[in-house]
């Protein structure tokens, strides 16, 4: 080899480091929330509860536990803007509290999900055969129970914790981002710089991280987003159930359910979990759906 | 070209393309015309506006596309036509067949009631009327069984019977003028011979006059009366077609003339007069002649105005300010490059193949095996040998097994039966057991040059690869060898940070050649590398295989269904057909007197450059 290739004369200008291209589907995905109208005002909504989520903790004006003897169930004033709730916390430090544990709780099982999908896709869209087989109608198995019964199944076999909701929801999750890259791996592997990579004698995990991963973060990014809107409901239905944080946690989803009983005398205290509850979906589900409508080719 | 009245007259044509960089020039200045049963040809390389003139002669091209100038449908303009006016005009006076006849055709309609579909509408025919005029084309166009293609979907017919079903349907109405943009092109040569027959007999029948949009040039003088040479959104030269071909005015007609590999005269060089250079920017203003920067014979002149079309030879016209000095294609000598002297080594052989079957469809790749579908034995028993520095074409036509056979070969696929050998030893028949040092002697270049590289990494990462891979080094180290490899397939250093999206497809193809070589292998495997290229592109990548074989000393299976490339470049050539070897031997031997009865179909069929009347 050495002695057929002459040295270049020049030391050659080192070129862009390969880390930054690899964010190269982000840098499209943050230029087509730009360039849509409904993903930047989704990106705006998901801002604030990031900063909420954040922040929340030190902006909210007590502590979720802090009891108000003197003031219980009491309507929306100045002093507590959204009222407060049996035990006199004030509702809107509670809502402000809340955001860390369930935005955390729906980013970390989103991700696992997507992780876990993700790799499935990927080996059973490219090893096809028996592998595909098996994996792919484990997951169909997975997607014949309706999310919300597969992670009740889960929780109250495994037990309540929020550990155990991020495994539930990861797991309702991985058979549908499965489907998602399955179908991107199979068009992929067909491709000649696939076949060049065999023929070359690359290893299995190199094709399928190297070579096929790299072309598939754009699906993965509009899956991931949309599906994060659904974990957030999922994570709130499940505390609402009573499967997911224990009281007094300030969990949204919890939140509704101990707001329940009062709703004759107090129908302000469901008001603010849900309204933050609902715009996080809807924050979600527009920057999704705006990233996939701009990166659509024409 | 005939005295009578034209049937199309085009003059002045301009279509211009609005894109967000700006108003692109796809067409300028294009001038011709058409008599009633003439086929006029117009041929070019990819981006030069041939098939933008064939849509716009239709009127049917809509914004963004600007069009201009004056397009004459007997004696009246038909750019100012509305758009009802068009649409009866389309398909029962103007008709256009297009390249792929897969996206033409309605997937979920049957072939007949797609032909009815357009009787029923412009003749007012009835259902049983549309059904027996229907059979009747079918027949015209010489599809077998009529009626009962008649019945069959699309997907149930094949390449060459789909094409036919759409020449069927645009000549439903007998229409005047047929507009053919790429007809032929993707199908096999047997099946291009017989869609050119008929060209030739539905002329000769109907009088009709024929656009024929081609990039072949054989084909072009095998079926027209005339032709247009186009570049760059210009008619370079027009003119009867044998003389056009015998004597050329334009620089850019004389070069396509010069690097296409000829199966009919085979020439002593090794290496094709490529066409050197690219393409102008369409975008760009013109402010010279558009060929200047790519010909040979440009002088100061040639850079400072663009040359008009002239004139020249009686009923010939040319855009160069130097026609007269244009030599003809068979008179000049190439500079004889000869690159180094290359010794075939036939005593031993570099790979060999022994009783290779390939079957698809085998059990065990299913969980539950489908039943009753037998196996699809695509390659059986073949046997081959490749001796150092040779190079061995396999020919075959679509569906042959040749492409099997070259994925068999360097471990993409497992045969179900046979053994294929590196130097002497036999490999394991599971190519995942082949080891890294095997892999490294044996590399292969694809077809399609869109997916050869991954579009998400740079050409060093893919030239690089095979150096980390079976080299090691250090990554400076690597980058100095991938660029040297650049160098070496013409491309240079500047390309190793681009991405495959900011190369042409020549040039993604030059990346992937140099990443097979870059492990320094001692046998290519060639799957039809140039078939996606345009016939200058084509040389100079021709080119690059010989030189590299000359100074690296590989041996190339080549696989192509072009038998014009294959003459040129093969020391022995192996004939398949239907996943057997029908022939093998020296390429000069099996040219001059083939023996099998289907080489001697595949050889007759190939269009050639000698027009018909010269032969």
């Amino acid at each position: 080899m050495a002695e057929l290739l002459p040295p270049a004369a020049n030391p050659l200008p080192v070129g862009p480091a390969a880390a930054a291209r690899r964010w190269m589907a982000l840098r499209r995905a943050a230029g087509a929330v730009r360039g849509s109208k409904a993903a930047t005002v989704g990106a705006a909504i998901l801002a604030v509860h990031l900063v909420l989520a954040v922040l929340g903790p030190a902006l909210a004006p007590y502590r979720y536990t802090e009891f108000h003897m003197t003031h219980l169930l009491e309507a929306p004033s100045r002093q507590f803007l959204a009222g407060t709730d049996q035990f006199g916390r004030d509702q809107l430090s509670r809502v402000m509290w809340g955001a860390r544990g369930t935005l955390t709780l729906a980013v970390v099982s989103t991700v696992l999900g997507e992780a876990l999908g993700v790799t499935v896709g990927l080996v059973g869209g490219y090893y096809r055969g028996v592998v595909d087989e098996v994996l792919m109608r484990t997951m169909d198995a997975l997607m014949a129970f309706p999310s919300i019964l597969l992670a009740m199944l889960i929780l109250t076999s495994l037990g309540h914790s929020p550990t155990y909701v991020v495994a539930g929801i990861a797991i309702v999750f991985m058979p549908r981002a499965a489907r998602v890259l399955r179908g991107v791996v199979l068009s992929l592997a067909a491709s000649e710089f696939v076949d060049a990579a065999r023929a070359r004698g690359e290893r299995g995990w190199y094709i399928l991280f190297r070579e096929l991963l790299p072309n598939a973060w754009t699906p993965i990014i509009v899956d991931t987003t949309i599906r994060f809107s659904y974990s957030i409901l999922l994570a709130t239905s499940l505390g609402f159930l009573g499967l997911g944080a224990a009281p007094p946690s300030p969990d949204w989803g919890l939140m509704i359910n101990e707001a329940l009983p009062f709703l004759n005398q107090a129908p302000w205290l469901a008001l603010p979990p849900a309204l933050a509850i609902s715009s996080a979906v809807v924050g979600a589900n527009l920057l999704g759906d705006g990233i996939q409508a701009s990166l659509r080719p024409e | 070209m005939t005295t009578a009245a034209p049937l199309l007259d085009v003059r002045d044509l301009e279509v211009v393309y609005r894109t967000a960089r700006g108003p692109v020039n796809a067409v300028r200045g294009v001038s011709f015309a058409v008599a009633p049963g003439e086929i006029f040809g117009l041929v070019g390389e990819s981006g030069s506006g041939k098939s933008t003139v064939g849509l716009a002669v239709m009127g049917a091209l809509r914004p963004p596309a600007a069009v201009r100038g004056d397009v004459r449908y007997r004696g009246e303009p038909l750019l100012t036509k509305s758009p009802a006016a068009l649409r009866a005009l389309w398909g029962r006076k103007l008709s256009i067949v297009f390249q792929n006849p897969g996206s033409t055709l309605n997937p979920v309609l049957r072939a007949g009631a797609q032909v009815m579909e357009v009787l029923q509408e412009h003749e007012g025919l009835d259902r049983a009327a549309a059904f027996a005029r229907t059979v009747e084309l079918f027949d015209a166009v010489q599809l077998p069984d009529p009626a009962g293609v008649a019945g069959k979907y699309p997907h149930q017919l094949s390449g060459g019977q789909q094409q036919r079903v759409s020449i069927a349907m645009a000549l439903a109405c007998d229409p005047d003028l047929l507009v053919m943009d790429e007809p032929t092109t993707g199908l096999d040569v047997t099946t291009e011979a017989r869609i050119l027959e008929l060209v030739r007999s539905l002329r000769a029948r109907t009088g009709a006059a024929i656009l024929y949009i081609s990039h072949n040039l054989a084909v072009i003088a095998q079926l027209c009366d005339a032709v247009g040479v186009m570049y760059a959104g210009e008619l370079v030269e027009t003119g009867p077609v044998a003389e056009v071909f015998a004597r050329p005015t334009h620089p850019y007609t004389l070069a396509l003339l010069r690097c296409l590999p000829r199966v009919d005269a085979p020439s002593a060089q090794r290496l094709l007069p490529a066409i050197e250079g690219a393409l102008p920017d369409p975008a760009a203003p013109v402010t010279q002649c558009q060929f200047a920067a790519r010909c040979p014979m440009a002088e100061d002149r040639c850079r400072r105005e663009p040359p008009p079309l002239v004139e020249g030879l009686p009923g010939r016209t040319s855009r160069c300010f130097f026609w007269e000095k244009v030599p003809a294609p068979d008179a000049v000598p190439a500079e004889r490059v000869r690159a180094a002297s290359r010794t075939v080594d036939t005593g031993t052989a570099v790979l060999e193949a022994h009783g290779l079957t390939h079957e698809y469809g085998m059990p065990g790749r299913r969980l539950v095996p489908v039943l009753g579908a037998p196996p699809l034995r695509a390659l059986d028993n073949v046997s081959l040998a490749v001796g150092g520095r040779e190079t061995l074409a396999i020919i075959g036509e679509s569906g042959s097994g040749k492409t099997t056979l070259g994925r068999c070969l360097v471990g993409l696929l497992r045969p179900t039966a046979g053994d294929v050998m590196l130097r002497g030893h036999t490999l394991p028949r599971r190519p995942e057991r082949w080891t890294r040092s095997t892999r490294r002697h044996m590399q292969i270049v694809f077809q399609n040059p869109d997916l050869t590289l991954n579009p998400r990494r740079t050409v060093f990462e893919a030239v690089a690869r095979p150096l980390e891979l079976f080299g090691g080094g250090t990554r400076e180290d690597r980058r100095r060898r991938a660029a040297a490899m650049l160098e070496a397939v013409k491309l240079g250093a500047r390309y190793l940070d681009r991405l495959p999206h900011q190369l042409s497809g020549g040039e993604r193809q030059r990346v992937a050649i140099a990443r097979a070589f870059a492990a320094d292998p001692d046998i290519v495997v060639c799957d039809e590398p140039t078939s996606a290229l345009d016939v200058s592109v084509q040389a100079a990548i021709l080119n690059l295989l010989a030189v590299l074989q000359d100074s690296r000393g590989v041996s190339y299976v080549f696989i192509s269904h072009d038998l014009s490339v294959v003459r040129h470049l093969a020391d022995r050539v192996m004939v398949i057909y239907r996943g057997s070897v029908v022939e093998e031997g020296r390429t000069e031997d099996v040219f001059a007197s083939p023996r099998d009865a289907y080489t001697k179909a595949l050889l007759a069929a190939v269009p050639t450059l000698k027009t018909p009347a010269e032969t």
